[in-house]
């Protein structure tokens, strides 16, 4: 077990391209941490550094205090998950567990009893002596963990591992990885480009975007306080909600009213080359019927009608998606966020998905009343991404002063 | 829709008979001369009248066939086994690496394949006589090297291709070094290449006759089918052509051999269940 820092790590290719740019990172002994970003932000690029896998062009890269820049995988001490497991064909589930061991000269008796106790925490000691192709997905993925865990490494490293799996196994899966990690206590570091996985999974979750770090933090603080557009759009299902919002009159005015601002928000608007015109972002859950506001949120809120266009009922509560008037809000992040999506982005001047309660009566086709929470507004600069709401690391809405 | 597939198969399995007897007539026309008796080699009849051994006998009785037999085993197995192993390497680097000059190596292995081996002789012929190659095993071992690299590149490239990189990468996190991973993770899934190669290219080498009739002179090297071409009766007066039948049914037994003895190796869908899918 040991702690693994990233010190200005970057990667470049012989054609230019630069993977991944100046890379800082602290990972706690025995921490749980997860790289997500989109495809191609170089997320793999950097857990295959660690691994040692692809070369480090520049920087430097301690496991346990020790420079293992020049070391060779084998000798990094350290177990990888594939995404598509990478289990040895010719070889039985014990045989495949037992390889890293074999290699290691470890004798027979030790070999057998690290394996079998590795099969029995994963359950697959009845599947020991199949081959990997009788296996089913999740098992395989399954044997792909029995054979990082078998030799107790320094860390783990994980490739993606659950995104072969369908739906229901990956939710599966999931709680066993989490419950894995915190029973072994080791180090581990988790690639993924599905947020809900990095939300629920990490201890602190890094956010990367075209090779360098938006943002690191626990799930909940990334959530509530994305430093940037791309965190805060990136973050979330349904994701935050972004409205084009001039400034005005010290007011902010958006398709769903003028939003007044508070004197911080004043006082960094006033500045010379200071935007005029804003990104605001608001999360769907801090939007709620009016009907169903009591007074003292109803002073903390600003409301606007506008046309239901669907309801969706979930249950537990309702997504309701409206149709606001307004330009659209636009930024590089948001489009390529939008690509990630494989769908344009629908931002402002087109819908806003709002999170209602249950209890609303809201129909599809009606006009209705939607109170949502000045507290939880985000202000982005449309060209630098930053968000202007966020004091100290804390976002506290526009009225913040 | 039952119906329609009954009648597939009929129709697939009867174009199938035509194949096979098209190709295996001419083999079992020689089979059935070579137990002929000089008197009856020419009736006519697919079925032996009178069966004798005698051809069989007479090609083993002079040193002239044995020692081509010999020639033509030592000769086609050391040019098989050093072609798949240098095949081998080189097809591992073009489907693994990245390398200044890979299209180069792939265009040139390409460019030895389709040259006209013919317009070769000549110059071979006078090469390997200064270098006083004519005539030896290493004189026939080293064309047949050139010739059948290209092959084996192209068959074992396409192989290696088809194994996933994450096992590589796999092993070498698991604690392999470079070669460990190559001989216990990679050969053992390349094995039904390797086999295949090794049959491509021993059939090759054991059926070369431009070569063999060139570039040997004696019996110290010449090969079965050169062999084949000198096979004279007892007398002048005598038809060799029992003979030859019988010889050439006796060559097609190693590569038969070869064959089925690789052939249980070659499991389709070994790798099957090391990825996704």
């Amino acid at each position: 077990m040991a702690d693994i820092v990233l010190d200005k790590v970057s990667k470049s290719f012989p054609d230019g391209t630069v993977a991944v740019q100046d890379v800082d990172l602290e990972i706690a002994d025995g921490e749980f941490v997860i790289l997500v970003g989109p495809s191609g932000c170089g997320k793999s690029t950097t857990l295959n550094m660690i691994a040692g896998l692809e070369d480090i062009s520049s920087g430097e890269l301690r496991i346990g205090g020790q420079r293992v820049n020049d070391k060779a995988p084998r000798d990094r001490d350290i177990a990888m998950v594939f995404q598509s497991y990478a289990l040895y064909p010719n070889m039985t589930v014990r045989e495949n567990m037992a390889f890293p061991l074999r290699l290691a000269k470890l004798d027979k008796a030790t070999i057998d009893q690290k394996v079998d106790e590795a099969a029995k925490v994963l359950e697959l000691t009845p599947l020991l002596d199949r081959k990997p192709a009788n296996l089913s997905g999740g098992q395989r993925q399954r044997v792909a963990m029995g054979r990082a865990i078998v030799r107790q490494p320094k860390a783990f490293l994980m490739d993606e591992p659950l995104s072969n799996l369908d739906a229901k196994l990956r939710v599966q899966m999931r709680t066993v990885v989490s419950r894995l990690q915190k029973k072994l206590g080791t180090t581990t570091v988790y690639v993924t480009h599905d947020q809900t996985e990095a939300m629920t999974l990490g201890d602190r979750v890094v956010i990367m975007r075209g090779g360098a770090i938006q943002q690191v933090g626990p799930p909940q603080e990334l959530y509530d306080h994305p430093r940037n557009l791309f965190v805060a759009g990136f973050i979330g299902s349904p994701s935050m909600n972004f409205l084009h919002a001039a400034v005005e009159d010290g007011k902010l005015r958006t398709a769903l009213g003028d939003v007044p601002i508070g004197d911080r928000i004043r006082r960094e608007l006033e500045g010379a080359d200071a935007p005029r015109e804003l990104i605001l972002g608001i999360r769907p859950e801090h939007f709620e019927d009016a009907e169903l506001i009591d007074d003292e949120a109803r002073a903390r809120g600003m409301e606007f009608t506008a046309p239901a266009d669907i309801v969706e009922s979930m249950g537990s509560d309702k997504y309701v998606y409206f149709t606001v008037e307004g330009q659209r809000a636009s930024a590089a992040e948001l489009e390529e966020l939008a690509a990630d999506a494989g769908a344009d982005f629908s931002g402002g001047g087109g819908n806003l998905v709002t999170r209602l309660s249950a209890e609303s009566p809201v129909q599809e086709g009606e006009d209705r009343r939607v109170w949502f929470n000045l507290e939880k507004i985000h202000l982005f600069d449309p060209s630098s991404g930053r968000n202007l709401t966020l004091h100290e690391g804390r976002s506290a809405g526009t009225l913040g002063d | 829709m039952a119906d329609t597939t009954t009648r597939a198969k009929l129709r697939w399995g009867l174009i199938d008979v035509i194949v096979v007897v098209f190709a295996l007539v001419p083999v079992l026309w020689i089979a059935s001369l070579s137990f002929k008796t000089p008197a009856t080699l020419t009736d006519g009849k697919f079925w032996p009248r009178e069966w004798t051994l005698d051809n069989y006998k007479s090609i083993f009785d002079t040193d002239q066939f044995v020692r081509a037999l010999v020639n033509s085993i030592g000769i086609a197995l050391i040019a098989t086994l050093i072609a798949v192993v240098l095949g081998a390497m080189a097809a591992y680097a073009i489907s693994r690496l990245d390398f200044p000059g890979k299209r180069l190596l792939v265009g040139v292995s390409l460019l030895i394949a389709m040259f006209p081996q013919v317009s070769l002789v000549s110059p071979l012929f006078e090469i390997e006589r200064q270098l006083g190659l004519f005539d030896t095993w290493p004189g026939l071992i080293l064309p047949y090297i050139t010739f059948a690299l290209p092959l084996a590149i192209y068959t074992l490239s396409a192989f290696f291709k088809q194994i996933p990189w994450d096992l590589e990468k796999a092993a070498k996190m698991d604690g392999a070094t470079q070669a460990q991973a190559f001989r216990r993770v990679i050969a053992p899934l390349a094995a039904p290449g390797l086999f295949t190669t090794a049959i491509l290219v021993f059939i090759f080498c054991w059926n070369d006759f431009l070569f063999a009739i060139t570039l040997t002179s004696t019996e110290r090297a010449r090969t079965v089918p050169v062999a084949l071409s000198f096979f004279t009766g007892e007398s002048q007066f005598e038809d060799p052509t029992g003979a030859i039948c019988a010889a050439a049914v006796v060559i097609t037994i190693p590569i038969i051999l070869f064959v089925l003895f690789f052939q249980r190796r070659i499991v389709s869908g070994l790798t099957s269940g090391a990825v996704k899918g």
